[in-house]
């Protein structure tokens, strides 16, 4: 048995490995919607979900329990095969893009043996990202089409022609990245980034590649069907677009699958223009590695003591315990120095990740979204231009510097 | 029986399969999701033997991007189930033999060949990527900036061909 | 290491169901896409003598096959859509006006 596991053991490492990463995607989607309904409503002066469970932090495990029992029709007319694949497919295709993602530079040593956090690191992995992105445009169309009715039908052939288009602009916008770190791989760009140590901020790409990085955020965000983009799944327009004859189960996994995607597209911007794991800070000032405890420490005493003074009895339990283990995690992080290192490159990547998903709500509660002609016309006309005419830059400054 | 051998057999027979379902379904949507599988199937198939590149292009434009087109096409014309008609008895009765024959006549030329057709080395290139653009920019640049010139006359001949009837 | 004849196989049989496909279906768009097979089945052959030999000719290659296969894709069917519209059929059969 244990010769087995011996020989085995990088595939079951693996194995592991994609069940939590699976288990922490799911999760972090689950308190997405949560955070999403909490800021936007926070925008509009009101207070979001409150009641079940203290702030509302219970409330996506009440939606799980309604997505898993409510009934699940099947319209009349339908063609079931690609009724049933549609979803299934989009749910599929967004969850294996979380497995090219590199979540930290130093590997964990396990009985002598080194575990690299994120599943695999591809030597296409952008491509490779591209083409997971390329195919579920099927998601939609085919969800569109199977449904047997105008509203979806319409809401598929727009929203799936729109991804269509950006795709163009998204994949134009990276090339200057490309460029300058020389390699597909997304630890290559990021070890690009981190040439100069001492440079912290400067040396990410964000800065020589700032046109880049708006073609990039705004395609992606044409391609996840999010506001302002959001005509065809909008609800004053089209019913809910290709997703209107879906219902519980089916409608939970497009969801799952658009935030799965949103979640993707922001650990891609944050490791490709804004340096991943690299911190901000010039790597001279060692007291910065104190931070996520700086953070950490404070965020759970204000817990706990917002904890004490809560209304229902059930939070005046939970919300201190809570605060106590984020305090103690904080605590743990200063007390051993070890672990600090090690912690370090994850907490600035999910940190940057969960910015650009704060800016993905922020623009959901703040823009109207776009005609559908002015749509495309922007796509086409304007961004697709910019990023070709970012490429021809980036590719003539790196020319002339190497001469 | 080692591991690469196992995955050509699955890759393999998931091509296959998917041929024969585009030839046997009678819905054309349903051969379009068939060749789409053949198409990551061999995507596949170009990852085992190490061309990279190829295999992200082949999903990326032929998956993404064709097929695509083939699934609009197929949607916007209401393609429904085939209908059956049997006009022509010479083709069912003299197709299959010859198809046959054919699939016959190839695999006894590959079978023939098995010993010519070695493995020179073994497939190691390091950056394939970049040796291939070199090759493509170099070598092969006037057949490139060809195919961007045909893919300018395509697009302009595909939006001659599906404009609405000027009344 | 897998014998690269067992790729020359697998694309053989590729090409032989894509020309089953074109020849005994009716449908002009599955008719088209059994060509696309056959495109993809020689691809295979062309990667496959690539790793063989060691080159990196025949993956240059596969890529001038695959944009001519998108240009062929584009033209041919705003053809069929156009077949669509004047013969209100999409079967290959009903396309005979030419037909003595």
């Amino acid at each position: 048995m244990t010769d087995f596991l011996a020989q085995h053991a990088d595939v079951l490492i693996t194995l592991v490995k994609i069940a939590l990463l699976l288990f922490i995607v799911l999760t972090v989607n689950a308190y997405l919607t949560w955070f999403e309904r909490k800021v936007v409503a926070h925008m509009q002066s009101r207070w979001g979900p409150h009641r079940v469970g203290p702030h509302g932090l219970l409330q996506p495990l009440a939606d799980g329990a309604k997505f898993l029992l409510k009934e699940d029709p099947t319209p009349a007319g339908v063609d079931k095969f690609t009724y049933f694949l549609a979803p299934l497919m989009a749910l599929a295709l967004a969850l294996t893009s979380i497995a090219i993602i590199p979540f930290g530079p130093d590997p964990i040593r396990v009985f002598d043996r080194k575990i690299y956090l994120g599943i695999v690191d591809l030597n296409i992995g952008i491509l490779a990202l591209f083409a997971i992105t390329a195919l579920s445009v099927y998601g939609v169309a085919l969800a569109g089409w199977s449904s047997n009715s105008k509203y979806p039908l319409l809401g598929g052939l727009r929203s799936s022609a729109q991804m269509v288009s950006y795709e163009l602009a998204l994949t134009m916008s990276v090339v200057g990245v490309l460029l300058m770190a020389g390699s597909f791989s997304l630890r290559d760009i990021i070890n690009a980034q981190a040439i100069h140590p001492e440079r912290g901020i400067i040396g990410w790409n964000i800065f020589p590649q700032i046109l880049g990085f708006l073609c990039f955020f705004i395609a992606a965000i044409a391609e996840t069907n999010r506001v302002p983009f959001d005509l065809p799944e909008a609800e004053s327009e089209l019913v809910a677009g290709f997703h209107t004859e879906y219902a519980s189960f089916k409608f939970a996994m497009f969801f799952i699958a658009e935030y799965t995607s949103m979640i993707t597209v922001s650990s891609l911007c944050a490791i490709m223009f804004f340096g991943g794991w690299l911190s901000p800070f010039p790597a001279s000032w060692t007291f910065t590695h104190y931070l996520p405890s700086a953070i950490l420490i404070p965020f759970g005493l204000w817990v706990i003591w917002d904890g004490i003074r809560y209304e229902t009895i059930f939070g005046r339990i939970i919300l201190p315990g809570v605060g106590t283990v984020i305090t103690v995690i904080g605590a743990v992080l200063i007390a051993f120095p070890f672990l600090n290192e090690f912690i370090q490159g994850p907490f600035w990547l999910l940190g940057k990740i969960f910015f650009f998903l704060f800016v993905y709500v922020w623009m959901r509660g703040t823009l109207p979204r776009f005609r559908y002609d002015q749509l495309m016309s922007f796509g086409w006309k304007l961004l697709l231009p910019v990023s070709l005419a970012n490429v021809v830059i980036t590719a003539a400054v790196i020319l002339l510097r190497s001469h | 029986m080692n591991t690469p051998l196992i995955i050509f057999f699955v890759l393999a027979f998931t091509a296959i399969l998917g041929a024969l379902s585009l030839i046997l379904q009678r819905h054309p949507i349903h051969s379009a999701l068939s060749l789409i599988v053949v198409m990551v199937a061999l995507a596949g198939l170009y990852l085992l033997m190490g061309a990279e590149f190829v295999a992200a292009v082949q999903i990326i434009v032929y998956g993404g991007a064709i097929m695509v087109l083939f699934v609009f096409v197929i949607m916007l014309l209401n393609a429904g189930v085939e209908e059956r008609t049997n006009f022509s008895k010479l083709a069912g009765w003299a197709g299959l033999p010859l198809a046959v024959a054919l699939m016959g006549v190839l695999a006894a030329a590959v079978a023939r060949s098995t010993d010519r057709v070695q493995a020179v080395t073994q497939a190691g290139a390091t950056a394939p990527t970049k040796a291939l653009s070199v090759l493509l920019f170099q070598e092969f640049v006037y057949p490139f900036e060809l195919t961007s010139f045909l893919i300018l006359v395509a697009i302009l001949g595909a939006i001659v061909l599906a404009q609405r009837e000027k009344i | 290491m897998v014998p690269t004849h067992y790729y020359l196989i697998l694309s053989a049989i590729l090409f032989g169901l894509g020309v089953v496909a074109f020849i005994f279906r009716r449908n002009i768009i599955t008719i088209f896409m059994s060509i696309e097979l056959m495109l993809n089945a020689v691809n295979l052959a062309f990667v496959a003598f690539s790793q063989a030999w060691n080159r990196l000719d025949g993956q240059v290659f596969v890529l001038f096959v695959i944009v001519v296969a998108a240009a062929e894709a584009a033209v041919g069917l705003g053809i069929i859509i156009l077949i669509q519209r004047n013969r209100q059929s999409l079967n290959v059969e009903r396309v005979d006006l030419l037909k003595l």
